[in-house]
């Protein structure tokens, strides 16, 4: 089973599945015959963290289905386990424990435990959950900063995108970026204007600088400093038609209206270079009158793939509330 | 291929179909959703009448994740998908025996596409299917996964990876159905839209329909084509095509539009569309166009599927009244508010449609009074969206929590 388990090491999505499958029957097919799971052996990957994080998650589980009173105690080392499985359920225990304190009515214990479980916890339900309960105590809580939002924009349009063409169409800003520019747009002459969002969760309401359009197209574009060159996601949240490019570099887009629009529905791994870095998202409307169809937006973070928030270098300041203000 | 490596994988595959069929079952199986050619009602003769009560629980078992997913029964055993974890992307296939709910196995796998869903919905949508010698369970991540009846993982296709823009932020919903040796996947979103025909022992595309780039959460259902063979009803925003799962060529097709989310359902060869409220076809097993019988809006089928029984048929609508009518004719012959509101559908054992509301409210009409009546009522305590299955005269709800097998004492 080890063995297996380390095959997992270099597997890719579909391989790790396939991998997995075979040590589920393996540990069913032992533990119906009687046998024991080798706890040392399993113990010894899981706290070797060099190993890939679903491998470890994997061996955690195999140990709790043996020991679950060890396996929970295990949790309580976790907090900043590379496993993003481990390290939730590690500050779940946190946030329990904060639960406890609050229906004690011991709100300072409560609020010491809910900040410790929010500085390690990356899971969007979690920092959204903990964000609630430190602002419910009085607590001042920087969303934008958990989570690495983009707040400072440029940007441009409205396009034609009438029919819904917009989002095949390439417009000028992606063809090259030239902040100084002015493009023909639907409406008339268009240029580049600066866009800051001050909203808790970073979305950039194109309706604000452009009010609510239909069958139109915008561009936002934020550069962000890195310190060093890294490897990034980029997450994306829409429910417009979108696409994202990273220096020039084509990474993901959708053509869906209306449907849904959530933190992390899109995650884009993407290469920051040391120094300046160009984000341009291109999102558009369509031509839906009903009352829910009103939103043209999008909400964009910079993060590991854990989901902790990257920010830019100080000068760049792209993210956070201080960028908003 | 080498010639004994060729051999070998006919033997290969031989042992192994002659040790899934051992485990075969096929009367009162509950094979994919809502049962037998997804027309709801159960194989059964002299099915029981059940009323509900406390002694009508047979077992209920907690579940390790969410759900909308149907369970399937094939023989003595109960398989069912859930979905769990923050981002909802830890996927669960479960077998239990139906006897007692105990769990015979449970594999767990990672989703490789994106689980973004509607809150109120999760990960475990469609629900699965069988041939009797496997297992097909699919996910709203385009995640499907092909294991024998005892767990072993025979194929796995990530179809989000291979076709990336085929996914619907609200969550897809489309069961799939497995037809002459095919598994009939229909994948339809804003941004990518195709029918795909796995094949059943390799997971291979054996064909894939380009199809109108349109979110569509209805499921195929089956009809009988020429010889014995099966056609697979797709329906969508455009309307119902027949094809022929083998190839995926097209048998016939009604182009008038149909919704995007109850289902057609069957009665023989007659097709009962959710079109124009419903619209009542006459197919034939082979290419010719479907007659229209009759087109009612008197029936406005909302989420859930409409379903026929003997000679009528019936549709909940959304504010929970149940219509039944004359499935010849159309014509309305009575209608019956119901506590709803329901996201599922309603199924039927004997002369009995059995029917859960989303509080989770089970309530059995009888079909047979002149005006319909609700006979039995049990409250579940939880949210359940899913539509329950029938097999060996019991019902199975499922909710995020739990499973509940129901039958008479």
């Amino acid at each position: 089973m080890p063995v297996i388990l380390e095959a997992l090491d270099g597997a890719g999505p579909v391989a790790a599945n396939w991998l997995r499958g075979a040590i589920e029957a393996i540990a069913d097919r032992e533990l119906g015959a009687g046998h024991a799971l080798p706890l040392d052996k399993l113990g010894q990957f899981l706290l070797d963290v060099n190993h890939q994080p679903r491998a470890r998650r994997l061996a955690f589980e195999l140990i709790a289905r043996i020991d679950p009173a060890t396996a929970d105690k295990l949790l309580t080392g976790m907090l900043t386990d590379p496993s993003p499985e481990l390290r939730y359920d590690a500050v779940r225990k946190i946030v329990q424990q904060g639960d406890r304190a609050l229906a004690e009515t011991n709100q300072p214990a409560a609020r010491l435990l809910f900040r410790q479980a929010l500085t390690f916890a990356r899971e969007v339900i979690q920092v959204d959950d903990l964000s609630k309960k430190l602002r419910a105590l009085g607590e001042t809580v920087d969303l934008p900063n958990l989570f690495g939002f983009v707040m400072k924009w440029k940007v441009i349009g409205p396009f034609d995108s009438v029919g819904g063409k917009g989002w095949a169409a390439a417009f000028p800003p992606e063809q090259g970026l030239d902040f100084g520019a002015t493009y023909d747009g639907k409406l008339g002459p268009v240029h580049w204007q600066d866009f800051v969002t001050t909203d808790d969760y970073g979305i950039v309401s194109m309706n604000q600088p452009f009010k609510a359009l239909k069958g139109v197209a915008a561009y936002a574009c934020a550069a962000f400093d890195s310190a060093q060159a890294q490897e990034v996601e980029l997450r994306l949240g829409s429910e417009n038609s979108w696409k994202v490019w990273l220096n020039g570099e084509f990474l993901f887009g959708q053509d869906e209206y209306h449907r849904n629009k959530a933190i992390d529905q899109y995650r884009m791994p993407g290469h920051l270079r040391a120094g300046k870095n160009f984000i341009l998202v291109k999102v558009c409307q369509n031509e839906q009158t009903e009352d829910w169809a009103g939103d043209w937006d999008f909400q964009l973070r910079v993060c590991d793939r854990l989901g902790a928030a990257v920010h830019p270098a100080p000068a760049s300041g792209a993210t956070g509330k201080g960028a908003a203000q | 291929m080498k010639p004994r490596r060729a051999f070998l994988t006919r033997l290969a595959a031989g042992a192994t179909l002659a040790a899934l069929a051992a485990t075969a079952s096929l009367g009162g199986d509950w094979r994919q959703f809502r049962g037998p050619r997804g027309a709801g009602l159960a194989d059964e003769t002299n099915a029981p009448v059940i009323s509900y009560g406390p002694k009508s629980i047979a077992w209920k078992v907690p579940l390790p994740g969410r759900g909308l997913a149907s369970p399937i029964i094939v023989g003595d055993r109960v398989f069912l998908t859930c979905s769990s974890g923050p981002q909802q992307d830890r996927l669960h296939i479960i077998c239990l025996n139906a006897a007692d709910g105990s769990k015979r196995w449970e594999r767990q796998f990672w989703a490789t596409g994106r689980t973004s869903t509607h809150e109120k919905i999760c990960v475990a949508v469609p629900t699965p299917t069988s041939d009797g010698q496997r297992l097909f369970a699919a996910f709203t991540s385009d995640d499907v996964f092909c294991l024998d009846l005892d767990g072993n993982l025979i194929w796995f296709r990530a179809l989000m990876r291979d076709y990336p823009n085929a996914g619907n932020t609200l969550g897809l919903a489309s069961s799939p159905v497995v037809a002459d040796g095919v598994l009939v996947m229909q994948v339809e979103t804003d941004g990518d839209a195709f029918v795909a025909g796995l094949d059943v022992a390799t997971g291979i595309n054996r064909w894939k329909l380009e199809r109108r780039k349109r979110a569509n959460w209805s499921s195929p259902v089956t009809l009988s084509g020429v010889n014995g063979t099966t056609v697979v009803a797709l329906q969508s925003s455009a309307g119902v095509c027949a094809i022929d799962p083998a190839t995926g060529q097209q048998v016939w097709n009604y182009p008038d539009g149909a919704s995007t989310v109850p289902s057609s359902t069957s009665r023989g060869s007659i097709l009962f569309v959710p079109s124009f409220g419903i619209t009542a076809l006459q197919t034939s097993p082979d290419a010719q166009p479907p007659k229209q019988l009759w087109r009612s809006n008197q029936y406005r089928p909302a989420t859930a599927s409409p379903i026929a029984l003997d000679d009528h048929i019936f549709a909940v609508n959304d504010a929970g009244v149940l219509s039944c009518g004359d499935a010849a004719t159309g014509a309305r012959l009575w209608q019956l508010r119901l506590k709803g509101p329901f996201t599922s559908s309603p199924v039927a054992l004997g002369k009995q449609l059995y029917l859960v509301n989303e509080k989770g409210l089970a309530q059995i009409v009888d079909a047979t009074k002149p005006e319909g009546e609700v006979v039995s009522e049990l409250d579940l305590g939880e949210t359940v969206l899913g539509t329950p299955s029938v097999a060996n005269g019991a019902v199975y709800f499922r909710s995020d929590g739990h499973i509940w097998k129901l039958a008479s004492p």
